[in-house]
């Protein structure tokens, strides 16, 4: 079978491209029911391959495969590829990214039913996963920062994809924007590979990662940096943007202005997925700067705990949802700094799953309620639709890391990697994630009791057409509960002896806080039994308590709560302030600047005197000496005596020098 | 003797045709122009064939060295006869329209692809000088066609005049020449002037004298004067034909004098041609902005490509050389496109002389439209067009070999010459036309020129080939 294996590469990412292709350029010709066909499809097929692929590298544990397809150009004895390199690490992305994916093509089928850009949408998420798909298979820098650029683009497009709407359009260029800064430091990071290693090609980077271990750059006089700091900060600072953490992560709870389904996808299942993946396929180059791994770990934590507590205060489902996000990446972002790539990985996975299923139950909710996002006007609906009510219990149990469930094992053993370890900034992240599984049960169930119990506080007419979303729309969300429920079971016990990954990831013996946890492992039920000595367990039950005893029993806590702290509240309502500081000091300095800059540098400097004024000085020049050309002969044979004078005196009788 | 009569057999075969047209020409009446039309078309086909079929494998002397056929003899000869062939198309249809269809055009042009011929192969002065002449008369007889204007009369009479001028400065640095290295065979001077101590002065006198005379075809600054009144003044299709293939002899001409016999003196030619070269593209590119007329534009815009075409000669490099090679060829490709737009424009009582005759040509025709935004953007500069490569190779070469301010200097005029080339593009596609007159022209017509347009395009996008040959020239 591995002789085929090169050739599923390759359909694996191009099936989903040219379905994109067919439903964009040939959307009317098509119709709508060939755009989604055509596109579940390649999908489909990519993601059967990918299953067979997943079988082939982790199951069977065949070799790595990494082999360059294409050279797209050389230049100063550089190759520029593109590759593929599949391993352990990649082909579970893979599967990831490619099942999830259909899941969300499939649900798309309902949930954008009467919308006039349908082929457009189906062509911008197979687009997607075309993009992801190379992020995440490629062998070399240049190709993952192609998929890089490429999601963040289509990710720009779908925020936008109701165009008309003035938030989307906000939300989209905000996204581009806040990215930006981030693809800037990425692309600094690829560069500074680039000029050390003169390669962009992992293999050959990772291979010579030890001699660049002590090299020391300059860049502000007389302060030399370690080189891998440098590098590994300026590759987290891109995973900061794609991944949104603090404080590049304004942009994500504003791109719920784009289409429930690509919310799924997108800015919780894989997109932002890629920046953990991206370190961690870097483990070799992170593992070399304690100082990055600190960053990270600080950075991760603020994210964690932070972006959960925004989690408490919002109103909109989708943005609860999305502020959950922010803070599961904050854990994945811990893990990381903690050496415990595996463990960041898995929970990338489960969460993958179980956060596609809430973003598709919170959808599910949001077609049946006719496009109402506000909580405060839901509740009751239970009654109405059970599949997605149990279907996002599920989803919730597994957020909250309820024993158990697959979110159980993968944050619970971030958890204790922090715990274990050495870096001087793994307590405070540590405490910061152990108070955020409190928070992360509170919001959680605080959107499911608002949502599916409680008083029905929606108007008559609403509720009187209530019913359950049609199949399309429920298979995904069944589906999706499935792994959301079980997975960990399968994965807990290879992510913890080392062997899932294998040799993808790298990890240095002093920073190997998993294999602490991995030696005291002795199967799934003592794990489960083992957890409960842990505070993690009784932090999740008690903001599970405290959220029923809130919007169950006693609804008017909240606000006699908030009535008390009005202070704090309002700070949360306006997310700590980063979005007004920002607005006025980023995106209003800068218009101010580029205003200033328009007026006197281009419209009064360069536009005025520059290019008016020498093309104005050239026409007049131009008009004066045509007049030379004065139409008679002697002048014209004059002007040749004096054009050969002039040479022979110069060059013959040397005049000028 | 056998053998560098074969050698000549292109040249012999052409001559042979052209009494054969100017024989059927004399006993034809004037409807029967068609005849003779066919037949040029047909000689200079025979002669690409001729060409083709005597190409030597190796450079070869004929004429106890005053004759050389090799790698670019035969490439240029083939691109001279093919460039003259789209002319006379074009010509044709203008010859036609305008009814000045005499046969003595056809006759003419003939005698001057031969003219051109002998200079692609010139190995000897005095072969330089005689193709030259045999070019230069046909051309002003050309000029001169139209007896009823007096345009054209004037620009004959400028053009023989200052053409005889600079013909006697040829002459005379010939015969400088002659006096101090004592041969006119252009490896004997080359000996001559690294084996004997001849005093340098007496070399550079002579050879500023040949310069000069060169210059003066070609139409490099300050010996352009004549240019845009003859250009203006002739016909459009003599100054569709002079402004190209004669361009392509001369440089043959330039090359073998300069680089074949004057090679040790190659520090003056640089710094000369350098100087040449920047009055050229200075001068060309911006009083092109202030004309209205399109040829007289075009004409100062030959001026500016002569200054290119310098630039890989100043490199003084055999990749240099191919630089100037390409650019020429494809100057040239450019050029009858571009005339080859004024004639499709005109008509017997308009012709499109006036920039403004190109307002608004998008709506009337869109094609042509587009076929001259080719052909402008393609003088400009601008990539993916054959231009762009052209410019592209010479300064590149310059670079290469260390001229860096010329370089500079070429980059800074080519951005002042978009502006005219560009200018047009603008009229042609925003302005409003004046007229919604259709554009009468026959089939051939529309076909050459859009393969002539499409060729830009399409050699643009994949240069390799010409540069190849280019290279292999030297």
């Amino acid at each position: 079978m591995s002789g085929y294996m090169e050739t599923f590469y390759l359909i694996i990412v191009l099936a989903p491209l040219f379905a994109s292709l067919i439903a964009g350029l040939f959307g009317n010709l098509v119709g709508r029911h060939g755009a989604h066909w055509v596109t579940n499809i390649g999908v489909g097929i990519s993601t059967v391959l990918s299953l067979l692929v997943y079988k082939h590298h982790i199951i069977d544990g065949a070799a790595d495969y990494n082999q360059s397809i294409y050279v797209w150009l050389t230049s100063g004895g550089i190759d520029f590829q593109i590759g593929f390199l599949i391993d352990k690490l990649s082909a579970t992305m893979m599967v990831v990214v490619s099942f999830v994916s259909w899941m969300i093509h499939i649900y798309t089928i309902g949930y954008m039913q009467n919308d006039p850009g349908y082929q457009r949408f189906f062509s911008y998420i197979s687009l997607f996963t075309f993009a992801m798909l190379m992020l995440v298979m490629s062998n070399n820098f240049l190709q993952l920062f192609f998929g890089w650029e490429a999601v963040g683009l289509v990710s720009y497009l779908l925020i936008g994809f109701w165009y008309k709407k003035e938030s989307a359009i906000f939300a989209n260029l905000k996204a581009f924007l806040v990215n930006r800064i981030g693809d800037f430091g990425f692309l600094l990071g690829i560069a500074a590979v680039l000029m050390y290693f003169d390669t962009l090609d992992y293999v050959e980077v990772f291979k010579n990662v030890e001699q660049h271990a002590d090299t020391t750059i300059t860049i502000i006089n007389g302060e030399p940096w370690s080189l891998m700091t440098v590098i590994c900060i300026s590759l987290f600072i891109g995973a900061m943007g794609k991944s949104a953490q603090v404080p590049l992560h304004v942009w994500l709870p504003d791109s719920m202005e784009g289409p429930t389904p690509i919310s799924a996808l997108i800015h919780a299942a894989t997109m932002v997925t890629a920046g953990i993946f991206m370190v961690s396929r870097m483990s070799p180059l992170f593992e070399l700067s304690a100082t990055a791994l600190n960053f990270i770990l600080i950075i991760g934590a603020i994210t964690a705990l932070s972006m959960g507590i925004l989690g408490l205060v919002q109103n909109d489902i989708k943005r609860v949802v999305a502020y959950s996000t922010l803070s599961q990446l904050g854990y994945m972002t811990v893990a990381l700094g903690a050496s415990a790539y595996a463990a960041a990985m898995f929970h990338l996975v489960t969460h993958a799953f179980f956060k596609a299923l809430l973003f598709l139950a919170a959808g599910s909710v949001i077609i049946v309620m006719h496009h109402e996002q506000d909580m405060r006007k839901m509740g009751g609906l239970f009654k109405y639709m059970p599949i997605t009510c149990f279907t996002c219990f599920i989803g919730s149990l597994a957020l909250i890391g309820f024993p158990g469930t697959s979110g159980f094992f993968s944050k619970d053993i971030i958890i204790e990697a922090v715990h274990y370890s050495s870096l001087p900034a793994s307590s405070f992240a540590y405490y910061s994630v152990l108070l955020g599984v409190f928070i992360t049960a509170l919001y959680s169930f605080r959107l499911f009791f608002m949502t599916f119990f409680g008083k029905e506080n929606m108007s008559r007419e609403k509720w009187e057409k209530l019913h359950e979303a049609p199949a399309v729309v429920t298979t995904p969300l069944l589906v999706l509960a499935i792994p959301s429920l079980i997975l960990g079971f399968f994965l807990i016990d290879p992510v913890l002896s080392g062997n899932y990954f294998g040799s993808a990831i790298y990890v240095s013996s002093e920073n190997n806080a998993l294999s602490i946890i991995g030696a005291e492992y002795k199967g799934i039920f003592s794990f489960i039994t083992h957890a409960f000595l842990h505070p993690p367990v009784y932090l999740s039950f008690a903001g599970l308590f405290v959220a029923w005893l809130c919007y169950i029993k006693f609804p008017n806590l909240p606000g006699m709560i908030v009535g008390h702290i009005g202070f704090i509240y309002r700070l949360l309502v306006n997310k700590y302030g980063f979005d007004d500081f920002n607005q006025v000091f980023f995106a209003g300095g800068v218009r101010k600047i580029g205003h200033l800059l328009s007026h006197y540098g281009d419209a009064k400097l360069i536009d005025g005197l520059l290019v008016n004024g020498s093309a104005k000085s050239i026409r007049i020049f131009s008009s004066f000496i045509r007049h030379m050309q004065s139409g008679y002969l002697y002048h014209y044979a004059f002007s040749i005596i004096i054009g050969l004078l002039l040479l022979i005196a110069i060059f013959v009788h040397g005049v000028f020098y | 003797m056998r053998t560098d009569l074969i050698i000549l057999m292109p040249e012999i075969t052409l001559l042979v045709m052209t009494c054969v047209v100017l024989l059927v020409d004399a006993f034809s009446e004037d409807k029967f122009r068609k005849i003779t039309y066919w037949i040029t078309q047909l000689s200079l086909l025979l002669t690409i064939c001729m060409v083709f079929y005597y190409s030597p494998d190796y450079s070869y002397l004929a004429f106890n060295g005053a004759f050389i056929t090799d790698t670019m003899s035969v490439i240029l000869k083939i691109v001279i006869c093919g460039i003259s062939i789209i002319v006379f198309f074009y010509s044709y249809e203008y010859l036609k329209e305008s009814e000045l269809l005499k046969g003595e055009y056809f006759v003419l042009g003939l005698f001057a692809v031969l003219g051109m011929m002998i200079m692609s192969s010139a190995y000897h002065l005095l072969s330089v000088y005689l193709g030259i002449e045999l070019l230069s008369l046909s051309l002003y007889a050309m000029v001169a066609m139209h007896r009823k204007s007096k345009y054209s009369t004037e620009a004959a009479i400028k053009y023989f005049v200052l053409g005889a001028l600079a013909s006697g400065m040829l002459l005379y640095g010939i015969s400088m020449i002659y006096g101090v290295t004592g041969s006119l065979q252009l490896t004997n001077i080359a000996d001559a002037i690294n084996n004997s101590a001849i005093e340098k002065i007496y070399l550079v006198y002579g050879m500023i004298f040949i310069i000069v005379g060169i210059a003066f075809k070609l139409g490099a600054a300050p010996f352009h004067m004549w240019l845009p009144d003859v250009y203006q003044g002739a016909p459009t299709s003599v100054t569709l034909f002079i402004s190209s293939a004669p361009k392509i002899a001369a440089f043959a001409i330039t090359v073998r004098v300069l680089v074949d016999g004057l090679f040790p003196l190659i520090d003056d030619w640089q710094s000369i041609l350098s100087l040449l070269a920047i009055l050229s593209m200075a001068i060309g590119n911006i009083i092109a902005i202030a004309q209205e007329n399109i040829k007289r534009m075009l004409a100062y815009s030959t001026i500016a490509h002569v200054g290119y075409l310098f630039l890989g000669l100043i490199a003084g490099t055999p990749s240099g050389f191919a630089g100037s090679m390409f650019y020429v060829i494809s100057y040239s490709l450019m050029t009858i496109g571009a005339f080859g737009m004024i004639i499709l424009l005109g008509r017997f009582d308009l012709e499109a002389e006036k920039i403004e005759d190109f307002k608004g040509l998008i709506v009337r025709n869109s094609w042509f439209a587009l076929i001259m935004l080719f052909l402008m953007f393609s003088m400009a500069g601008v990539p993916p067009f054959l231009g762009f490569w052209s410019k592209w190779f010479v300064i590149k070469e310059l670079v290469d070999s260390g001229f860096f301010v010329l370089a500079v200097a070429a980059v800074f005029f080519s951005i002042i010459g978009a502006y005219y080339y560009l200018r047009i593009v603008k009229i042609m596609c925003f302005d409003k036309p004046d007229t919604m007159r259709a554009i009468k022209a026959s089939q051939q017509m529309r076909t050459v020129l859009t393969i002539n347009g499409l060729l830009i395009l399409i050699i643009g996008l994949s240069p390799n080939t010409l540069m190849n040959l280019c290279l292999s020239a030297f």
